[in-house]
């Protein structure tokens, strides 16, 4: 039986435990699944990003060929976005929102898998062009022009490896939508959900909306490379602008799909640390929910240089300042958490305090170029490069490195060293204002972005080189945590429901980690900050029951997903190589057929899960207490 | 949930699609899906409307040389009625008639068959014209609106199969119920991208 095998603990031999990861739909272990390979990619990215700052140290420095470096910085922001932020904050969604609503998994487990093993084939297609012809270099971008001038497959790899990954994205958008709509505990309405729950909501719609476009998208470049489509070349009547046009259209919402979980996640720290509840719930709420519907409206301000007209100009330029407003909301509201709370500055509390004046520097500078005539001169130069990383790594990185140490307790079971973390967090934020600060001046002083190398004397000398040695200060940052990691899980000191002391919420209630069916009974919510509530009443327990104690039903296991993605894996090669080798089209068809077949079997074959038996359950939770 | 509870048209509930919460979850889930699906069809009705009338010089296709109303005007009706008919299978499945709802459920595939084919004619009628997918940005964004319109009409008919198939002998239980009403939305989904081609391709670009 599955079922024993789950919540009995034994030692299981290298192949079980390997199959048990490769068949998973436990929304707890994908979580796990999505932080390793994010993880993975956001080391990898890093370095592309330390060679990248190695090369622009000094003035006609030749430590990369030009040709290189457009791959380097290409590489880099595909990977940060597609496959570093995004899927490491699906981890912490994974792992945590099911908890906060008092779920026992996600709606559709099947489909979170496949989402994993989409994006995880898809990242894995993306970074074979360093080995395979050559990789991407039209930039994270991808402008049409320059990318169906582009020789060799590197744009190929791009297009149908974001492709893979973006329908994975999309499934885990749909998924945490209709988990959140239909699987809340009993009592758990809307206006009481935790804020990263509603942030989460929030972002997997844009999702669902701001996808599309990309998948879209990328067919129309795929076909205009691969089958003969001409929707961009000119010479046939082809408009690259359309590109532009679709690619924002998925681009800006693509920010806040990362960002607003990340405000998330700095709501729950503001909270906890300062024993306060979150300052403006409702406001916090609405501004979440204008700040997503806002950003559909905006992604004209990318393409202001294009010449687009003043009226589009005007429209595009008021929209985006407008979104500074809810932004404004949420920041005040989080300075108010604070304002008389019992504030306690732990390593996520640290982070949490860096983020509001790096992450309001990043807006100020985007108000800034959402002023169209004024984007004129900031356009393409190292200042949009400070700004979008003052908003990507001042909100979305610090997120995800506050939420690591916050949620690696409740996930693993052990604390990561504070001390460890405070050194982590030191470097890290020290080396991402020295890297990025300066680079607003060298872009005012005409530096362009994207650039290879720069002729001395131009007074960009020291500051790039300031710049430079700020990266490497990210990077001890960053390998200090993972010495902290390897030393926490080596000593694995055990820890109980609430490592933190102040949770509020409903996942501080039960074992860390959880049972894999979470909640012995489904809990009962009563307000806001369910636990908090909770242990104000004086209840042992953590939660009250809303049923009671009777057999779960829990889902199988499948390695569907993993075939369905290897198939779409093994047909991206085919598409690509179609043209010049014969093999091409039968690998294509092969990879298509693999997919649909395993596609089909899935649902010929019924699956009704299973169920834990009650005695099964009080086994398990004697053995946790 | 137990596949082998025997329902009576009296038992059997008022709405089987969502009678169970991992149907309820589906339906949702069916419903958001198709809102993203609205989106990737934006897409592509934009960028047609862009393209439309983009050819290099010195070609001479366009819309209005190109389409002929009477071919488009039966597979409207074929598709139309088929949604029809899945209407009556969803009827049937309502009142636990498992017999009629797989009856009228191959007529909607059949129908639905008989617009593949017509649209298959139509592509290759095209083609051996000289207006291939890559002839112009025009052909390019004609030929990937319709195409992945098709696309899902065919992938309509795969599932509608393996539906009717799989289910032949067993009949209808609370499981497979949410199948069934999924397959219908999605044909219906379909159907109104078929009325927004019809208007937007074919009547705009020989009348408009």
């Amino acid at each position: 039986m599955t079922t024993a095998a789950n919540t009995v603990a034994q030692k299981k031999g290298f192949g079980a435990t390997l199959w048990d990861w490769l068949t998973t739909v436990d929304h707890k272990k994908i979580g796990i699944l999505y932080l390793i390979g994010g993880g993975f990619f956001f080391v990898l990215g890093g370095i592309e990003a330390l060679m990248i700052r190695l090369q622009l140290l000094v003035p006609n420095n030749d430590f990369v060929s030009a040709g290189f470096f457009n791959e380097l910085i290409t590489m880099h922001g595909t990977t940060m976005i597609f496959l570093a932020a995004m899927p490491l904050l699906f981890g912490f969604m994974n792992a945590i929102v099911p908890l906060q609503i008092g779920a026992r998994d996600v709606a559709f487990p099947f489909i979170n898998s496949l989402g994993f093993w989409m994006f995880f084939f898809g990242g894995l297609f993306l970074n074979l062009s360093w080995f395979i012809d050559a990789a991407p270099d039209a930039g994270w971008t991808s402008y049409a022009s320059l990318s169906l001038a582009s020789t060799g497959h590197g744009i190929d790899f791009y297009a149908i490896g974001l492709q893979i990954a973006g329908g994975g994205t999309l499934m885990a958008g749909i998924n945490f939508l209709v988990t959140i709509i239909n699987m809340r505990a009993p009592g758990m309405t809307y206006m009481r959900m935790p804020l990263f729950t509603w942030t989460t909501f929030v972002a997997s719609a844009l999702i669902l909306f701001a996808f599309p476009p990309l998948t879209v998208g990328l067919f129309f470049l795929t076909f205009d490379r691969m089958f003969g489509g001409n929707f961009f070349d000119v010479d046939y009547g082809g408009n690259t602008i359309i590109w532009e046009h679709i690619f924002w259209i998925f681009g800006h919402p693509e920010v806040y799909i990362l960002v607003l979980p990340s405000f998330g996640i700095f709501s729950e720290i503001f909270t906890i640390f300062s024993r306060k509840r979150l300052f403006g719930y409702s406001a916090m709420v609405f501004a979440t929910v204008l700040i997503g519907f806002l950003g559909f409206m905006v992604w004209a301000h990318h393409m202001f240089t294009v010449g687009l007209g003043p009226t589009a100009n005007a429209i595009f330029a008021v929209a985006t300042m407008a979104i500074a407003v809810p932004t404004g909301v949420k920041i005040f509201n989080w300075l108010l958490t604070m304002w008389g709370g019992s504030i306690r500055v732990t390593t996520p509390m640290l982070y949490a305090l860096g983020f509001i004046p790096s992450f309001v520097m990043g807006g100020v500078t985007g108000v800034q170029q959402g002023a169209a005539p004024l984007d004129y001169q900031l356009h393409d130069s190292y200042f949009i490069v400070a700004h979008f990383h003052y908003v990507i790594v001042g909100g979305v990185v610090l997120a995800i490195l506050a939420a690591t140490h916050l949620y690696w307790p409740k996930m693993f079971g052990t604390m990561l060293s504070e001390k460890l973390g405070k050194v982590t967090f030191w470097f890290f934020f020290i080396g991402f204002h020295m890297t990025f600060f300066l680079q607003h001046f060298l872009g005012l002083m005409g530096m362009p972005r994207r650039v290879w190398t720069y002729n001395a004397d131009q007074g960009w000398d020291l500051f790039n080189m300031i710049s430079s040695a700020g990266a490497l200060l990210m990077a001890i940052g960053v390998i200090v945590m993972v010495i902290n990691i390897i030393m926490t899980t080596a000593k694995n000191e055990r820890v109980g429901n609430d490592p933190w002391e102040d949770g509020r919420t409903l996942e501080w209630a039960i074992p860390s980690p959880p049972p894999f069916y979470n909640f012995a009974q489904t809990p009962l919510v009563r307000g806001l900050d369910t636990y908090w509530i909770e242990k104000q009443d004086g209840n042992k327990k953590g939660y009250i029951p809303a049923e009671p104690l009777s057999d779960i039903h829990m889902p199988h296991g499948s390695f569907i997903p993993f075939v369905m993605s290897l198939g779409l894996f093994i047909a991206g090669f085919g598409a690509m190589f179609r043209v010049e080798h014969s093999w091409g089209l039968p690998v294509l068809i092969a990879g298509l057929v693999l997919t649909f077949l395993s596609m089909s079997l899935r649902s010929v074959k019924d699956d009704l899960g299973f169920y834990v038996t009650k005695e099964e359950i009080l086994r398990t939770e004697r053995g946790s207490k | 949930m137990d596949l082998n509870t025997k329902f009576t048209p009296k038992s059997w509930p008022d709405h089987p699609e969502t009678a169970t919460m991992e149907a309820k979850n589906k339906f949702v889930g069916f419903w958001l899906f198709l809102g993203g699906e609205t989106i990737l069809f934006a897409t592509l009705f934009a960028t047609y409307l862009a393209l439309r009338n983009s050819v290099p010089s010195g070609n001479d296709f366009s819309t209005q040389t190109l389409f002929e109303l009477p071919l488009v005007f039966v597979m409207t009706m074929l598709l139309l009625t088929s949604s029809l008919t899945s209407v009556y299978a969803m009827y049937h499945m309502k009142n636990y008639n498992f017999k009629a709802m797989q009856v009228w459920l191959a007529i909607t595939g059949f129908l639905g068959l008989g617009f593949l084919g017509f649209e298959v004619y139509e592509f290759h009628h095209y083609i051996s014209l000289g207006f291939t997918y890559g002839n112009s940005a025009f052909s390019s964004a004609f030929y990937t609106l319709v195409g992945t319109h098709g696309l899902h009409v065919a992938i309509g008919l795969v599932w509608l199969s393996l539906l009717i198939l799989r289910n032949a002998r067993r009949g209808l239980n609370l499981y497979n119920a949410t199948k069934y009403y999924t397959f219908s939305l999605y044909w219906h989904f379909i159907d109104v991208v078929w009325v927004f081609i019809f208007t937007v391709v074919y009547l705009m670009g020989v009348v408009g």
